[in-house]
């Protein structure tokens, strides 16, 4: 019985129950979609499918149509490469014979994790190589007392978080991906999630690498160490840059003892005001043990209860949002977490909310939250944004983009979710069909919104394919010429995950 | 109008991973997340209902077990009971308590609070006995009404729908009687803030089973608690006939 209860509200997150049967037949080329031209690359022949079958052998090798297929699409259905082959190696040396060939015969190459990317970085634009991760799936270390992990590539986030929490320990970060994602991936867009407000970013967390150049040399930058400085900070280029500088094989990475108490809370708030309000307060009474701090608007939350049926445990207000926190003495916790609500409630800040200690009740209460892009996409088709922005001007951003696309009948929402306690938004809008017509009314438009006040037209999810057209509108013109003499020093040919993250 | 007794009773979270204690002597509870019973909220919601639409005129939850259970019967009052009784059994008592020790307290808990109806969640998801409804309707010799799914009021009496193998049956009860909640009688409420600050000023009694005379002196003895056998690893063949000479090998075709 404890498994059909649990089954009940088993997290459904990438499966595959809700996606249409052909979905690839909805996603047009991205050749063709965006207009892009292919570089000067060779194309594959048979030839060079014979030398990498002596590389991984013949069963880690995908050349059928129908096996690529799922290689070539992302997960948002928004792009579609048409790659003819997808390697799937297991060790840092097969990674490395693979791109010292494909370096010599000029073969681009589209690395790939779990293709849970939501910025099109991790699909091929023409017919790259695809040389996934997926295989490469060992964890290598842990040691207890400094609580670093050492993993290949291809470990899937969950899979790594279910091996420490035997060891009392917990991964860093945590995504809605989590079941799918991979720690290479992860690393290679500098991926947030929900506990980056607490542990910080991957940037420091992640203490070393071991990456693959574009001419297949090893870069072994696999330091345990918290502190090292010795020389250039080189794991750090690797780190976000998705894949266009080097191949990630390998990371260690700290993980935090695993909290004893966790708590959960959420609000339902009147306004944006009281929404800033109870970032201040929650800062203030809650302190070391806040370790979430989501927010979602009421249109956001509407998506999972319609499109995925899950029910929203308190009453209809503007604004939710979610807090948790994490910390070793649960009566210390559950002290201050009663006393800030007492207070928030007293002083009618919230309108609204329920709480939460039960492992049962937190999952079920953050899946409202981190199940949201998975019910968007439900709606058909979704542009997804992802904003740094002040708390100032967190939200503004949503009914102004609301106003500005009221003309365009086929949009079904608009609304904002996100990391509220790291000022990290996600922008999103929907139609039952992708529209030229409606991506060129949000784009530019969003991007100069967040440009003026000064904010980062991608936080989290990476530039990927579709947005390198708006890394200008976040870094000078110098900085972007500084990262593309970085690109022509590591990767001369240009083999590795072309038209990503640099202006075409 | 009518009472309302509702049992509700702390289990270790259906999220958690159980974990066999290495002397098997039972399972690790030390420092392991515990919630409210899944079917208990779902019969704490049914009683709360019938309040909320004027069936009933007051819930009475009540718990057995070591201190932690108030934290339960905290739970049962900010889903809306009135009031709630603890009945205190030591921790090392606890262990051997057992369906027929817990009939016997609440048959007891609902003559004296003279209540009309009892409701329970149809097995608690840690020992899956299924036994304590039918056996408190026994002690008390009222009427049953187990594995609902549906409940009406009429009158003096229940009209119950029950998930039986099969099918559904409709039965009716006259009261007083006990029922027991199955999965789809209703899906139970958050507690939401005010309700949890609320729930906090409500009374909850303390009581001893030999306050109630009842007898707990343990009845079993347990011998040994094992881990479910770990599924073999599976082996990977090289094509489609080597599997269809396995499978044959095995006489699976």
């Amino acid at each position: 019985m404890r498994r059909a209860t649990s089954n009940l509200c088993a997290n459904l997150w990438h499966s595959s129950s809700f996606r249409p049967a052909n979905y690839s037949s909805h996603a047009a080329l991205t050749k063709d979609r965006y207009k892009v031209q292919r570089g000067k690359y060779a194309s594959l022949t048979d030839k060079d499918v014979r030398v990498f079958e002596e590389i991984v052998g013949k069963t880690r090798i995908l050349t059928d149509d129908a096996d690529v297929e799922a290689y070539n699409v992302d997960w948002l259905r928004s792009v579609r490469g048409f790659s003819k082959c997808v390697l799937k190696p297991k060790t840092t040396e097969e990674v490395s014979a693979i791109l010292k060939y494909c370096n010599e015969r000029v073969l681009a190459v589209c690395p790939q994790g779990g293709n849970t990317g939501l910025a099109g970085g991790s699909n091929p634009v023409f017919d790259e190589v695809v040389i996934s991760t997926s295989l490469m799936n060992n964890i290598l270390e842990f040691d207890s007392l400094s609580g670093v992990l050492s993993c290949q590539a291809g470990c899937v986030l969950e899979q790594l978080e279910t091996f420490l929490l035997e060891q009392g320990h917990m991964m860093p970060l945590d995504l809605g991906a989590k079941g799918s994602c991979q720690i290479g991936g992860n690393v290679s867009t500098n991926a947030g999630g929900l506990r980056l407000v607490r542990y910080g970013s991957l940037h420091g967390n992640v203490l070393g690498i071991e990456a693959v150049l574009a001419n297949g040399e090893i870069v072994n930058c696999m330091s345990k160490m918290k502190k090292d400085n010795t020389g250039y900070h080189l794991k750090h280029l690797f780190i976000g840059s998705e894949g266009t500088l080097g191949f990630v094989t390998k990371v260690a990475i700290q993980c935090p003892v695993n909290p004893k108490s966790i708590n959960v809370a959420l609000l339902g708030l009147e306004s944006y005001d009281k929404v800033l309000e109870i970032l201040k307060t929650s800062r203030r009474d809650l302190g070391e043990i806040l370790s979430s701090c989501e927010m979602m608007d009421l249109d956001a939350l509407k998506v999972v209860e319609e499109n995925l049926k899950l029910r929203i445990p308190i009453k209809e207000c503007p604004f939710y949002i979610l807090i948790e926190t994490s910390g070793s003495n649960s009566n210390h916790d559950e002290e201050k977490l009663a006393l800030f609500l007492e207070n928030a409630l007293d002083k009618k800040v919230v309108l609204d909310g329920t709480q939460a200690s039960e492992p049962s009740r937190i999952k079920q209460i953050f899946e409202l939250r981190e199940r949201i892009a998975e019910a968007l996409l439900m709606d058909g088709f979704l542009y997804t944004y992802d904003f740094s922005l002040k708390p100032v001007d967190f939200y503004s951003i949503v009914p102004a983009l609301r106003e500005h696309l009221k003309n365009l009948p086929n949009v079904l929402r608009v609304n904002g979710f996100g990391h509220f306690g790291d000022g990290n938004l996600h922008l999103n809008v929907t139609s039952k069909e992708y529209s030229k017509e409606i991506l060129n009314t949000i784009e530019p438009f969003v991007y100069e919104w967040v440009s003026k006040v000064g904010g980062s037209v991608s936080a989290e999810h990476g530039i990927g394919f579709k947005k390198t057209g708006a890394v200008k509108f976040s870094k000078t013109p110098q900085a972007i010429k500084l990262m593309q003499q970085m690109k022509g020093v590591m990767d001369p040919n240009g083999i590795l995950n072309p038209y990503k993250v640099l202006p075409l | 109008m009518a009472r309302v007794l509702v049992g509700v009773k702390r289990v270790i979270d259906y999220a958690v991973k159980i974990r066999v204690k290495p002397d098997k002597s039972g399972v690790v509870t030390e420092g392991v997340k515990h919630s409210m019973n899944p079917f208990d909220e779902i019969a704490v919601e049914e009683a709360v209902k019938m309040k909320e639409k004027k069936l009933a005129t007051e819930v009475v939850a009540v718990s057995c077990g070591p201190s932690q259970a108030q934290e339960t019967l905290r739970t049962a009052l900010a889903m809306g009971a009135d009031r709630a009784i603890h009945v205190e059994v030591p921790a090392g008592d606890y262990e051997t308590l057992q369906p027929i020790h817990i009939s016997k307290i609440l048959a007891k808990i609902a003559q004296d609070e003279k209540v009309d109806i009892v409701i329970l969640g149809k097995q608690a998801i840690d020992d899956d006995s299924n036994q304590t409804a039918q056996m408190t309707a026994g002690v008390l010799d009222w009427p049953q009404a187990t594995f609902a799914s549906k409940v009406e009021k009429k009158d003096s009496e229940l009209h119950v729908t029950r998930e039986i193998d099969g099918g559904l049956e409709n039965i009716k009860v006259k009261l007083p009687a006990v029922l027991s909640a199955d999965l789809r009688l209703n899906e139970p409420r958050y507690a939401t803030l005010p309700n949890i600050m609320k729930a906090k000023k409500k009374p909850l009694k303390k009581v001893t089973p030999k306050d109630l005379g009842v007898d707990i002196s343990p009845r079993i003895q347990v011998i040994s608690v094992e881990d479910p056998p770990v599924r073999q690893a599976g082996s990977i063949v090289p094509d489609v006939d080597t599997l269809v000479s396995k499978l044959k090998e095995k006489g699976h075709c």
